[in-house]
């Protein structure tokens, strides 16, 4: 059971760190997520079945969700739509490009294919014992793409970058245009989040149109959870960290609807309900926990 | 340096709220002026500010800088040599960003790449710029702006600005949201740089005594037009008062109604 939470957990972390680039660090809610995820996992799967190396695979699997988030930035900057309905329109749009990739099916499997993980595993195996290769393989892999990140986003354009999310206006008296930091922003996040996307098909093995339905409350509610956990922190280490925990955490919350939601009569069809109710209470508990912090400086000062 | 020529703005034109926010300006700012421009609300001080930095296009006239035309480019490729700070202190700095980071961005223009300028020699020479200010904070590199205050933040704002060496500086009532010993501070500080650095500068400002105390040059703009221009010994004469009986020869509608709002 904990092994499964892991590994689900740093598998979507990869995409709620993604997420985490648009709605925190950009301040742009990108809905493309919802496609760029099984575009990832489509990309993936059609690239090992035509008998490409598996990592080839992942890499045209980021690079589609690269395209797929540069194409909502340029909807969204060029034709002046506000960024929600950039995000559904692509979104649409690859729902049904993702059936194309896949060959006109809504669903294709990879299970006896040479992939990422199954090589991983035949290497490891012996060396490491079998029910930890994929958290071991996961936890490397997770942290690997949070330390990039971190890096980047304390380079100059990575700090551009945040200071556009905060403060357009001084971006733009910089002499330096939104529209290209938004185009990289939204193209790096959907970039990791189709890669999400494959590395989900791999470990289910299969590739589902359906995959993304609701990711991107997930990828939500994944990033509140993260940021409920720890005091405010402006340290990207911290908040790309704070990501991935978040993740875990709500996938195991998941876990425990799927396999002993039962006992309160709820069905798996129930999850997205709860996903819902999750964040409406993340968002009353981190309010009401605001105005505490707000009524206790008001007492010191008194 | 920057001249506009037979520009006008006008809003929602063609509707029932159509609005001549700035009728026929013809203004040549010349390199070294100091300008201060002072005008009741809605005289279309903002407007003429918004329309030099390409916020917004004329409606009809042109805009030039050094004999280039420059009417349809856009905002952010002319604040690669315009520098503006406007009345909201927030404006200026990224508030969850450390002190540090906020000057690396600002201390030069343009697109930044994957790359990492920030090290001890730069720090150094943030804080060495930041002695100038006289606030202490150089000693908080680290801190997030937010622990930060409104003074402290337009201060900075103007102190990143003079190192990114724009060709015109444009103060948008930089000093008004501020309480007024920090405006006096941040004006004061104002003062210095554009002398030190030789800054073509323009002011906007709603306290009389001030427009007459800094700068070379005056502008006095209402319902859309500039109605009074002087510089140099001319600008030198005026007083509060004189410029008061300016305006009512020159205009006399609204005048007890504006009197307020232009000498405070």
């Amino acid at each position: 059971m904990i092994e499964g939470i892991l590994v689900e957990g740093l598998i979507y972390g990869i995409m709620v760190l993604g997420v985490f680039i648009t709605f925190r660090v950009l301040d742009f809610p990108d809905l493309t997520v919802d496609g760029s995820f099984p575009l990832g996992s489509a990309l993936m799967v059609q690239g090992i079945l035509l008998g490409m190396n598996s990592w080839l695979a992942l890499l045209l699997a980021f690079i589609g969700g690269v395209i797929a988030g540069v194409i909502t930035a340029l909807i969204h900057n060029h034709l002046k739509v506000p960024n929600l309905l950039a995000g559904i329109l692509t979104m649409t749009m690859l729902y049904s490009i993702n059936i194309r990739i896949l060959g006109n099916r809504a669903n294709v499997p990879v299970l006896d294919q040479d992939t990422i993980l199954s090589s991983v595993s035949s290497r490891l195996s012996g060396i490491v014992p079998d029910e930890y290769i994929m958290i071991l393989f996961f936890l490397i892999m997770a942290l690997v793409i949070k330390l990039l990140l971190d890096l980047f986003f304390r380079t100059d354009l990575g700090m551009t970058i945040g200071a556009m999310g905060n403060n357009e206006q001084m971006i733009i008296s910089q002499g330096i245009n939104p529209k290209t930091l938004k185009t990289i922003g939204l193209g790096l996040s959907n970039g990791l989040v189709a890669v999400s996307g494959a590395f989900a098909a791999q470990y289910l093995g299969f590739a589902d149109v359906g995959l993304g339905q609701g990711i991107i409350i997930t990828g939500l509610a994944s990033v509140m959870i993260g940021e409920f956990l720890v005091m405010k922190s402006n340290r990207i280490g911290v908040l790309t960290l704070c990501a991935l925990v978040g993740s875990i955490l709500f996938q195991a919350v998941m876990y425990l609807g799927r396999y002993y939601g039962y006992v309160i009569d709820m069905t798996p069809n129930d999850l997205n309900l709860i996903k819902g109710l999750l964040i409406i209470i993340l968002l009353i508990l981190t309010q009401s926990r605001k105005l505490n912090i707000a009524a206790l400086k008001a007492m010191v000062q008194k | 340096m920057i001249a506009l020529k037979n520009a006008s703005v006008i809003f929602n034109q063609g509707t029932v709220n159509e609005n001549q926010a700035l009728n026929n300006i013809n203004l040549n700012v010349r390199e070294g002026d100091f300008i201060t421009i002072i005008g009741s609300n809605g005289a279309g001080k903002s407007t003429l500010f918004n329309l030099i930095a390409g916020t917004i296009t004329p409606t009809l006239g042109s805009i030039h800088v050094n004999g280039r035309n420059v009417t349809r480019e856009p905002e952010f490729k002319r604040a690669q040599y315009i520098g503006r700070i406007f009345q909201n202190p927030l404006l200026g700095t990224a508030s969850n960003m450390s002190l540090e980071d906020n000057m690396m961005i600002t201390y030069r223009k343009g697109f930044k790449w994957i790359k990492r300028s920030l090290n001890n020699k730069m720090r150094e020479y943030f804080r060495s710029e930041l002695l100038q200010l006289k606030m202490g904070l150089e000693h908080r590199m680290k801190e997030n702006l937010l622990m930060f205050s409104g003074g402290q933040r337009q201060a900075l704002t103007l102190l990143m600005m003079v190192l990114s060496k724009p060709a015109l500086i444009m103060l948008d009532e930089h000093t008004a949201a501020l309480d007024p010993k920090n405006a006096e501070i941040v004006l004061e500080l104002t003062d210095k740089f554009i002398k030190e650095h030789k800054l073509t500068s323009m002011m906007i400002t709603h306290n009389m005594s001030h427009a007459i105390e800094y700068g070379n040059r005056l502008l006095m703009m209402d319902r859309g037009e500039i109605i009074f221009d002087a510089a140099g010994e001319a600008k030198k004469e005026l007083t509060v008062e004189k410029l008061i009986e300016k305006f009512h020869e020159l205009r006399h509608h609204g005048f007890e109604n504006d009197r307020a709002l232009l000498a405070e």
